[in-house]
């Protein structure tokens, strides 16, 4: 999908909302499943959408941790770091994936193949420590899975790609 | 499909219901039935293929009287995938670890014998009282026709027809409910407010924003039983005369939205919300808000601003959410398992809820036992019930006989309780006295192996990252809070530092302008109370008596060695080398470079556990 029909789907969903009063919340998470992340250029084009300034869009997507500026990996893993997972060795399991990937949480592959993130508790704890691939849950994970974790997801990104 | 525009008819829906799609559900049903539970942790650890695999194997033997059930989360987390099996005039019995072979098994050995090795040993739901998952686990959380089947809708139908407006605040007050998002205000004096109040237009709303970690009740309530909390906040909504409802849940839980929007269609299309509910007249229409990642939005004026669209920054209070909230309109918010007591409140009255849990608190409190654990889940029991039956009898106790050392109640919100407590009966003013409170009802068990400075630090770091940043007290005092427990965690800390926490805490506590920084000191200012040698070990000896703060931590290798060299071998930086001591088989003793180690404890139990040569210092 190319960039103007990105907006296309945007504008055609901000139309059909009912009232635009309080409404930038759901046109964000919108905006976000449309294009991924939120940059500056999209962040103008829903101030002008819901004639709000700019600076207030802005506020919402710097202040709510869901909401990103920042291009993310395609594939996109989240380790939870609820309480839950933590007292389980949770902070060992990022360490392990950042060192395997060499990227600092909230970062990127240079190949923009996979991206690491820190998230709050996804409410999984019984099958703590959990972590999420691209919306896909891997429970009970050890630091001796995260080697075959990322084995999965390189080869699928080949075939993807080739 | 028709409206259903009367008791009557809802009466003659059930029985058609009992009678048809939801049969297994009849008191007298001669089928036996197996659910396979499929909320999140059951889906994250497989149950879609052994749903597939016991509906196949039931329909190979052609058997009549089997039933495969997708049903919510049983709350036996730590079983998932679990299949339940509940014959005809029987106790159900639990299987836990089950594979799609496995589940073969069930249907083609365990329906034929009774027999089979994954079959767990405790029956049923032991001392549990369940109120607010009263369906989940038994009921197919898809299907409309199942709720109704149990029951469903007949509270709000009792509401409208029987009770009226007053009424239904009267029992709801006379009940002694109050809220379980934490803060225990009574739930029926704050619909009273909203139904005194004149204004044409009010909001109900539901806060399904379970940012708490480790706790994950709502989202099972959710999941399992959506109905129970739409069939509440329509009765919500007739007492205090509010045609909106809006539900505020977390982005982080997709199913438990796409569950909402599937129920709240379901109950439009039969009449039992939207316009003129069961031909009364009465009007209730419900959305769906989603959150977007904030703790403090759980604050309810967090929330309200978050609704319009703006930072989730919480408002100076008065006037209350009930005065002036949405809008600047009247507003009732409760939390998702508030709401699940109310249709049994309703429909049971108020004297019968009374019956349960202490005389202050009464009913139950569904609790998410995680950490250091035997049996992780959800328990819902009668308020008072004591810490130590929730641990032991219902939690099953503490994993490879490790010692009980903490229980963290109240998520970042609470605090830690030793096992000095364990024997207190568990209600808000009791939890409240030690230090602690009962938040959502999150309990993380804790063990020998964690240490409460580094477990503060850790509520510290997500208070700090949480914070809105409107008030002083929260923005800047736990930055400072964190600063310290930080620095006594790597070994640079002071007995000053120790009097600083206690003094900062007070003052935050005192002066924030909200519930996340009025609570947000408690995990340390508990700690610092009941684990004070751990903090002075810490500060005077620079050490972790739990091998957990990862600075002040040395691994270090003893004469015990044998000079296998395993441990080298698996070390990541390569820093373990063979000395030129001899040791008595020939071999050399290994030393552990110590400006080289990363402390990442690969070695430890790499060495063979005969010898255990490797020691944390």
């Amino acid at each position: 999908m190319n960039d103007l029909t990105c907006f296309a789907e945007l504008d055609t969903f901000i139309d059909a909302l009912p009232t635009k009063k309080g409404a930038l919340i759901s046109v964000l998470h919108k905006a976000q499943d449309i294009f991924g992340f939120l940059p500056t250029e999209v962040q103008d084009h829903v101030a002008n959408k819901l004639d709000v300034p700019a600076s207030k869009v802005y506020g919402v997507v710097t202040f709510y941790s869901f909401f990103t500026m920042q291009k993310k990996g395609q594939f996109r893993v989240n380790v939870c770091l609820g309480t839950a997972c933590f007292v389980k060795g949770a902070q060992d399991i990022l360490d392990e994936f950042k060192k395997e990937l060499g990227v600092d949480t909230g970062g990127v592959t240079e190949d923009g193949k996979f991206s690491v993130d820190a998230l709050r508790c996804i409410g999984a704890c019984g099958l703590a420590p959990v972590i999420t691939v691209n919306g896909k849950y891997y429970g009970r994970v050890t630091k001796a899975d995260v080697k075959g974790i990322i084995a999965e997801y390189s080869s699928k990104g080949e075939e993807a790609n080739g | 499909m028709a409206r259903i525009n009367s008791l009557a008819e809802l009466t003659a829906y059930k029985n058609a219901a009992l009678a048809g799609v939801s049969k297994y559900l009849a008191n007298d049903s001669e089928q036996t039935i197996i659910y396979v539970g499929m909320a999140t942790c059951g889906i994250a650890a497989g149950a879609e293929a052994i749903f597939d695999a016991l509906n196949d194997e039931v329909k190979k033997q052609g058997l009549q009287n089997v039933v495969v059930v997708p049903t919510g989360c049983a709350g036996k987390c730590y079983a998932e995938p679990l299949v339940e099996i509940k014959k005809p005039n029987a106790d159900s019995v639990f299987a836990s670890g089950i594979t799609a072979d496995t589940a073969r098994k069930i249907v083609s050995e365990y329906l034929a014998n009774g027999t089979g090795d994954y079959i767990l040993p405790n029956k049923g739901y032991g001392k549990q009282v369940r109120i607010a998952l009263r369906n989940c686990g038994i009921i197919d959380p898809t299907k409309i026709e199942d709720y109704i089947a149990v029951g469903g809708y007949e509270a709000l139908a009792k509401a409208l027809t029987q009770l009226g407006r007053g009424g239904v605040v009267d029992e709801m007050k006379k009940s002694l409910l109050r809220g379980r998002g934490g803060a225990g205000f009574p739930t029926g004096l704050k619909w009273e407010f909203g139904y005194k109040n004149d204004e044409p237009k009010k909001y109900i709303i539901c806060n399904a924003d379970e940012g708490d970690p480790g706790a994950f009740m709502d989202r099972s309530i959710l999941e399992g039983d959506p109905h129970n909390v739409l069939e509440a906040m329509a009765i919500a909504g007739f007492a205090v005369g509010a045609a909106e409802g809006i539900f505020y849940i977390r982005a982080e839980y997709p199913l438990a939205v796409e569950r909402l929007y599937a129920a709240i269609a379901q109950a439009e299309e039969l009449g039992l919300l939207g316009e003129n509910i069961m031909g009364t007249g009465f009007d209730f229409k419900l959305s769906i808000s989603l959150g977007a990642g904030a703790f403090v939005c759980g604050e309810e004026t967090a929330l309200l601003n978050s609704l319009e669209g703006k930072r989730g920054e919480p408002r100076l209070r008065p006037p209350f959410p009930a005065q002036k909230g949405l809008w600047g309109l009247p507003t009732i918010n409760n939390n998702v398992e508030t709401y699940a007591n109310v249709p049994a409140i309703i429909t049971r009255g108020a004297d019968w809820f009374k019956s349960i849990g202490t005389e202050k608190c009464p009913g139950t409190k569904v609790f998410a036992l995680a950490g250091k654990i035997n049996n992780v889940g959800l328990v819902e029991v009668p308020m008072g019930t004591s810490l130590r039956d929730i641990v032991y009898e219902m939690g099953g106790g503490l994993p490879n006989g490790k010692a009980f050392k903490a229980i963290q109640t109240g998520g970042p919100s609470g605090g830690c309780i030793p096992a000095q407590h364990i024997d207190m009966g568990v209600d808000y003013e009791s939890l409240g006295s030690i230090g602690s409170m009962m938040g959502s009802g999150g309990m993380i068990v804790m063990d020998e192996d964690d240490c409460m400075v580094n477990i503060a630090k850790f509520y510290l770091d997500f208070t700090m990252e949480e914070s809105c940043g409107k008030c002083t007290p929260c923005r800047i005092g736990n930055t400072r809070l964190y600063e310290i427990l930080d620095r006594i965690t790597k070994g640079k800390g002071s007995e000053a530092d120790i009097e600083q926490l206690k003094e900062l805490g007070q003052v935050i506590k005192n002066t924030s302008l909200c519930g996340l920084g009025n609570s947000a000191p408690n995990p340390v200012l508990s700690t610092v109370n009941f684990f004070l040698n751990e903090y002075l070990t810490h500060v005077n000896d620079k050490k972790c008596p739990a091998g957990a703060c990862k600075d002040m931590v040395r691994y270090v290798i003893t004469d015990k060695c044998i000079g296998c060299g395993i441990c080298a071998r698996n070390c990541p930086v390569n820093c373990i080398h063979p000395t030129q001591q001899t040791l008595p088989n020939g071999k050399f003793l290994h030393a552990i470079n110590q400006d080289q180690c990363v402390k990442c404890g690969e070695c430890l139990p790499k060495c063979p556990p005969k010898i255990k040569a490797i020691i944390i210092e």
